[in-house]
């Protein structure tokens, strides 16, 4: 069984995903007949989609493979500020990710050196952090949008403070456990303080650093589709929610899939920067 | 001859215990000297301390006339360990710490010194890998190379090559003989290793056990160099040196002399008449 290569793996994948798909589209097929009769008042009031029975059938696969087709023949359309393309949605959500992850990396990894390389400031700080930590990021919302009054600022600090806490603490304690020898080496080579911290403590502790990045950027990714969700105007989040308000179902099995590629690309990114600086010993 | 390293009075205490205390030592200029003795009589203190990695409690060390304040790159210590930036090459592990030492000079003055100081140690070949692609005795020589490479004043080894097999051991002794022997360098090391002593030293400190371990004799040794492995257990008085330490190490080190000054420690060397060299 060990000596399995990976294209049986992989078969076995495709294969899965045929049986789920198949078995999605037969069920939808089957299952979208017309709906029970409908109190003609009720219908009256909703209109006619309800007047006439018809309840907005699950979508088939073979729906959902012609819808992408038509988002992804052009995702970057603008056709004004509700209607922009996929993937004018999905850079918004980027950029977002992108700089509330970039911002808490400048601030939690100097901050986290200084922790991991004080025990009295790491004990210091560790009741704030150990009580800020665990809130969730939506939380900080409110009071992101009182005090910043606006809304895109604030969905960026919102990743901000979501992402900071992974980076801190892994950063704190990549520094904390490098060791003992090492730094001995620094020292009895008269290494300065900046020279020890960049290039010994830094790289001892990279691997470590650069494993809270990566669980910050998948929280973050997370993070961004409830936070566009609230705050609405672009980003895929609003994207999802907008399509559930259209009733567009198609469009939401789409956003999933696409929020789910995405993340795995941007966990992927973060993986092989780690494989860059990870050292064995 | 004027003492280069003098240790005046060093104490190391614990909460209720003692390790050693009023410890006095000398080492002269271009002297290797060896510290024996069991575990926990504090010797890897000794030698932290004059690496001024570690302060002792009471005491100084002074070298060169000055007391110091903690370590220097006039003092480079070979580590138990190795101790190699597993994240950098063997020539990037040296490299650093030429850059430590001559901070004025290139990338490309580095890596040439740095390739010089393993081609002495016979790891031109390797000067690319990373310590985990490295043997054991490979990575105390790129250790070697590294504390070599900075041309220090005094050379600091805690058991190097206690990590290591007997045969990487032998060779790696033989080579920081020839080494040592080539840059006249002034070193101090701590051993287990009664052969390694005898081999390497030219004096050897005998220290009793803890708590309280004194410094309890000095060996003269007085078997002539160049000495090799090969030809060591040949030379007239090396079973009267080793059965002496030994002796020391399993009996005498757990005996506390009355009448006993750590300023004046009794001396020995082997009562030999060298055979006329032809």
């Amino acid at each position: 069984m060990r000596h399995d290569p990976a294209w049986r793996a992989a078969l076995l994948s495709l294969l899965l995903l045929a049986v789920l798909l198949g078995g999605w589209e037969i069920a939808a097929r089957r299952g979208g007949g017309a709906g029970a009769a409908v109190d003609p008042d009720y219908a009256a009031l909703v209109g006619a989609a309800a007047a006439q029975g018809g309840q907005t059938p699950f979508p088939k696969p073979s729906d959902i493979a012609a819808r992408l087709w038509g988002l992804l023949r052009d995702p970057f359309y603008v056709r004004g500020p509700n209607d922009q393309g996929i993937g004018i949605q999905v850079a918004y959500s980027l950029l977002r990710v992108g700089t509330g992850f970039l911002l808490a990396a400048v601030v939690a990894i100097p901050l986290g050196f200084l922790i991991g390389m004080s025990p009295l400031l790491g004990a210091a700080l560790n009741p704030f952090i150990q009580v800020l930590r665990p809130v969730s990021p939506l939380a900080w919302m409110p009071l992101a949008l009182y005090t910043i009054k606006d809304s895109a600022v604030s969905s960026i600090f919102v990743i901000f403070i979501c992402s900071v806490w992974p980076m801190l603490l892994n950063t704190a304690f990549g520094v904390a456990s490098v060791r003992r020898e090492w730094l001995n080496v620094a020292r009895t080579l008269e290494a300065g303080r900046l020279s020890t911290a960049l290039r010994v403590i830094l790289p001892a502790a990279a691997p470590t650093i650069l494993t809270g990045a990566r669980i910050s950027i998948g929280i973050a990714w997370l993070v961004i589709v409830a936070a566009e969700m609230l705050v609405g105007g672009t980003g895929i989040g609003y994207w999802v929610w907008n399509q559930w308000n259209n009733l567009s179902l198609a469009d939401i099995v789409i956003a999933i899939l696409l929020i789910g590629a995405v993340g795995l690309l941007l966990d992927r990114a973060l993986g092989a920067l780690a494989r860059a600086v990870a050292w064995q010993e | 001859m004027t003492a280069y390293v003098s240790v005046e009075g060093i104490a190391r205490r614990y909460p209720g215990m003692t390790v050693f205390r009023d410890l006095w030592l000398e080492v002269r200029r271009g002297e290797f000297v060896c510290l024996v003795g069991h575990s926990g009589c504090g010797k890897t203190t000794v030698l932290n301390i004059l690496a001024g990695l570690d302060a002792p409690d009471d005491g100084a060390v002074i070298v060169d006339g000055q007391e110091i304040a903690g370590p220097s790159l006039e003092r480079a210590v070979i580590f138990q360990s190795h101790a190699l930036l597993p994240w950098l090459s063997a020539e990037g592990n040296v490299a650093f710490a030429l850059g430590c030492r001559h901070p004025a000079w290139s990338r490309v003055q580095r890596r040439e010194a740095a390739r010089e100081a393993l081609a002495r140690v016979g790891l031109a070949e390797a000067a690319q890998r990373r310590p985990a692609q490295l043997s054991g005795g490979m990575k105390q020589r790129v250790g070697i190379a590294r504390a070599l490479a900075i041309a220090p004043k005094m050379l600091l080894m805690d058991e190097p090559f206690s990590a290591l097999d007997a045969l990487t051991r032998g060779a790696l002794q033989d080579e920081v003989a020839r080494l040592v022997a080539e840059a006249d360098q002034t070193a101090f090391m701590i051993t287990h290793d009664v052969d390694e002593a005898i081999l390497l030293a030219d004096r050897i400190l005998l220290m009793s056990n803890g708590p309280e371990a004194r410094i309890a004799e000095v060996v003269v040794n007085t078997l002539p160099r160049p000495r090799t492995r090969a030809n060591l257990h040949h030379l007239a008085g090396y079973h009267a040196l080793r059965d002496h330490i030994l002796d020391f190490l399993l009996s005498r080190s757990r005996v506390r002399p009355e009448r006993w000054d750590p300023r004046a420690i009794p001396s020995w060397r082997p009562t030999t008449t060298l055979p006329p060299t032809p």
